[in-house]
């Protein structure tokens, strides 16, 4: 293999877009001393899924954590390089952390909901930032929030009981429709659906195409059919690098780059 | 074929390792439960005798010569019930005449006996002119000689009570004069030097005061501290050496503690001694690294995921903390914090320094006033001669023993309760 760490490299394929949601310019991160992603530049589209793929351990949960800050609650994670929302960049000091997790909702690999009631769950957000003002206003943000994550049906009658007792692909939809209820702008996913069943799975899969047409979404997967099925672009990291992104129709059938390539072939990963 | 024999071979061994482990634990437990048992069977065996208390009847002829006149609250507290007491007794028993005798025909009724009197006439001032029957307290030897736990058999000099009082008391006796009735006395009266007068209840309401003084200044002190150290401090040099210190703190031996106190609380601030307040306040320093250390646990156990979640939703460091990390870690938290303050009201060493060890008759109304505490009463009676402190310890111990258990069951239903509550 001719690629070799820490050498300066570049991306193949085209990582900009025309009307971008999120840039990312130049991001470097660093866990103390240890460099975990090395200069990567890319663009999130609005309306688009963006999968973001490559072999373990390639840094591509810590760029998705970058996105919305998450790393600040690590202490010896440190970002350089500029990401912008809505071209404000968020690492200056004029955005505010919890706006900006408003605006950039996050659902995490393994179904997280809070050990309270399903309502609350969903309702937790929206009241966290005041976008109910009346308990009817609330009622209706849980219900549609609960429909679009296609958990309605299943949960109506028991908007009571605990989160926690759902089931795992249950609970990760909980987990869409509490991130939706805010209604952020983007929606980063770190593979949610690793922890679920072929079944939970497509569910949420469909979901995610639902989703799109309103939100901006970056996906994580260790599941190369998942990106290909769920994703208009893809992204693939090696070792902290950003080695190539383009449609993934192209991706998936001309890789350029002989990573990608043995990658998507199953040769290492 | 080889390997299958020879696997075959160890695995009885390993089943009989694995019985005598068992075996080894059990016999640990049951040995342990032998002690415990043991421990309360004397003690509860030691205490029920302190429930009851034995009277003796005394007529006392109420004469209105024995009052300065004219009669009321002032002459009456005045009179010499003792006096009457007395006149009473060497009329009941004419026989006895040599000096020494009387005094010890005296001891027979309590010393509290004429107080008891003077207030029920002062309760009831009829009965001045006439003579009435009073029920007093027999004096702690009668009442142990009457519980049988003073024996007859033996020679009379090795005894605490005489021949003669015995044939006095049994010709009481006799006369259906002598009763036990329970003893409501230990329950509400304070210390006394009179076994058969002194009470638990002064140093239960110290106990209470101390304990609550404790309470409010550890409990939110302690789990401040440990939100602080443990979801806001930087990880330096600095916060590091706190952590080390609080670990060896929580190992400090508690006498040091009290003499922290006496130091600074006491010398230095010249707060006064003997009180609750400086004996809540010298073990609020003793059991607050114990809550900071259970409290940073629980708040450790709370799963990352639920931070993450709450952060994800946009929450702030402050919000997340108070509504998902704190709620659940708060079982741990009231867990942790329960028992040590358990261990708080068991504490006797620091409080001796302080002088919650002095002798105080009164009943403390509030954390300044003078006090002692269950523990320290249990020490103070175990260290005193007469017979009838040992059944009293007993029993002291033995309400110790139950409001710990009924605060450890507290905090077990607290818990469950907060646990369910989402």
């Amino acid at each position: 293999m001719s690629f070799k760490e820490n050498q300066e490299y570049q991306t193949v394929g085209n990582a900009f877009s025309d009307d971008p949601m999120i840039t990312c310019r130049n991001v470097d991160v660093f866990y103390a001393d240890k460099q975990a992603i090395f200069d990567v530049s890319l663009d999130i589209a609005k309306n688009e899924v963006l999968a973001m793929i490559g072999p373990s351990g390639c840094g591509k949960s810590t760029f998705l954590r970058c996105l919305n800050r998450m790393n600040d609650t690590i202490d010896i994670c440190r970002v350089s390089g500029e990401i912008t929302l809505h071209n404000e960049n968020i690492h200056s000091r004029e955005t505010d952390v919890v706006y900006l997790r408003a605006r950039v909702g996050m659902v995490f690999q393994k179904p997280n909901p809070f050990p309270k009631s399903v309502y609350e769950n969903v309702a937790y957000g929206p009241r966290l930032h005041g976008l109910a003002e009346t308990k009817s206003d609330l009622n209706e943000i849980v219900e549609s929030s609960l429909r679009r994550a296609g958990l309605w049906k299943e949960v109506k009658d028991r908007l009571e009981q605990a989160g926690t007792g759902l089931s795992g692909g249950q609970q990760q939809r909980l987990c869409i429709a509490r991130a939706i209820a805010i209604q952020p702008e983007v929606i980063l996913m770190d593979e949610p659906c690793s922890a679920l069943d072929p079944i939970a799975t497509s569910v949420i899969e469909e979901l995610i195409d639902e989703l799109k047409q309103q939100y901006s979404i970056c996906i994580v997967t260790h599941s190369m059919q998942q990106a290909a099925r769920v994703s208009q672009r893809t992204a693939y990291f090696h070792l902290g690098k950003l080695i190539e992104i383009g449609l993934t129709d192209d991706i998936f059938t001309h890789p350029v780059h002989e990573l990608t390539e043995g990658y998507i072939t199953g040769r290492f990963g | 074929m080889n390997v299958e024999s020879t696997i075959k071979r160890t695995i009885a061994g390993r089943y009989r390792k694995e019985r005598r482990f068992q075996q080894m634990g059990m016999i640990s437990m049951v040995i342990g439960m032998m002690f415990l048992l043991w421990l309360l069977v004397t003690i509860v065996q030691d205490a029920t005798s302190a429930l009851r208390q034995t009277l003796v009847a005394v007529d006392i002829s109420l004469d209105e010569d024995n009052f300065d006149q004219p009669i009321n609250k002032a002459s009456i507290k005045s009179a010499s019930f003792g006096k009457m007491i007395k006149k009473s007794l060497r009329k009941d028993f004419p026989d006895v005449k040599k000096r020494k005798d009387k005094k010890q025909l005296y001891k027979i009724v309590s010393n509290g006996a004429e107080y008891a009197i003077r207030d029920s006439i002062i309760e009831s001032p009829e009965l001045i002119g006439t003579t009435h029957r009073f029920w007093v307290f027999a004096d702690d030897e009668i009442d142990m000689l009457m519980k049988g736990l003073i024996d007859r058999n033996i020679e009379e000099g090795n005894r605490r009570v005489s021949d003669k009082t015995i044939s006095w008391v049994d010709e009481l006796v006799a006369e259906g004069r002598v009763e036990t009735r329970f003893n409501w006395t230990f329950f509400t009266s304070g210390d006394s030097r009179d076994p058969e007068l002194s009470g638990i209840w002064g140093a239960m309401k110290g106990s209470i005061f101390t304990i609550l003084i404790t309470m409010l200044l550890a409990l939110p002190i302690g789990v401040a501290a440990a939100v602080y150290l443990q979801e806001f401090a930087p990880k330096n040099r600095f916060t590091d050496l706190i952590e080390v210190n609080i670990n060896n703190l929580a190992a400090v031996p508690s006498i040091i503690f009290g003499l922290l106190g006496l130091a600074i609380l006491i010398n230095y601030f010249g707060l006064p001694r003997s009180v609750p307040m400086v004996g809540g306040m010298v073990l609020a320093l003793m059991t607050l690294p114990t809550v900071i250390i259970s409290s940073r646990t629980a708040l450790a156990a709370v799963p990352p995921s639920i931070r993450e979640a709450a952060l994800g939703v946009g929450a702030s460091r402050v919000q997340m903390i108070l509504h998902h990390v704190l709620p659940l870690a708060a079982p741990g938290i009231l867990t942790g914090s329960i028992i040590s303050l358990a261990r708080a009201l068991g504490e006797t060493a620091p409080l001796l320094v302080i002088g919650m060890v002095a002798f105080i008759v009164d009943i403390p109304t509030g954390p300044d006033s003078p006090s002692t505490v269950l523990p320290v009463q249990i020490y103070l009676w175990a260290d005193s001669p007469e017979r009838a402190f040992v059944e009293r310890t007993s029993a002291a111990i033995l309400v110790l023993l139950i409001v710990l258990v009924s605060i450890n069951g507290l905090t077990a239903m607290l818990r469950n309760k907060v646990e369910r509550r989402w």
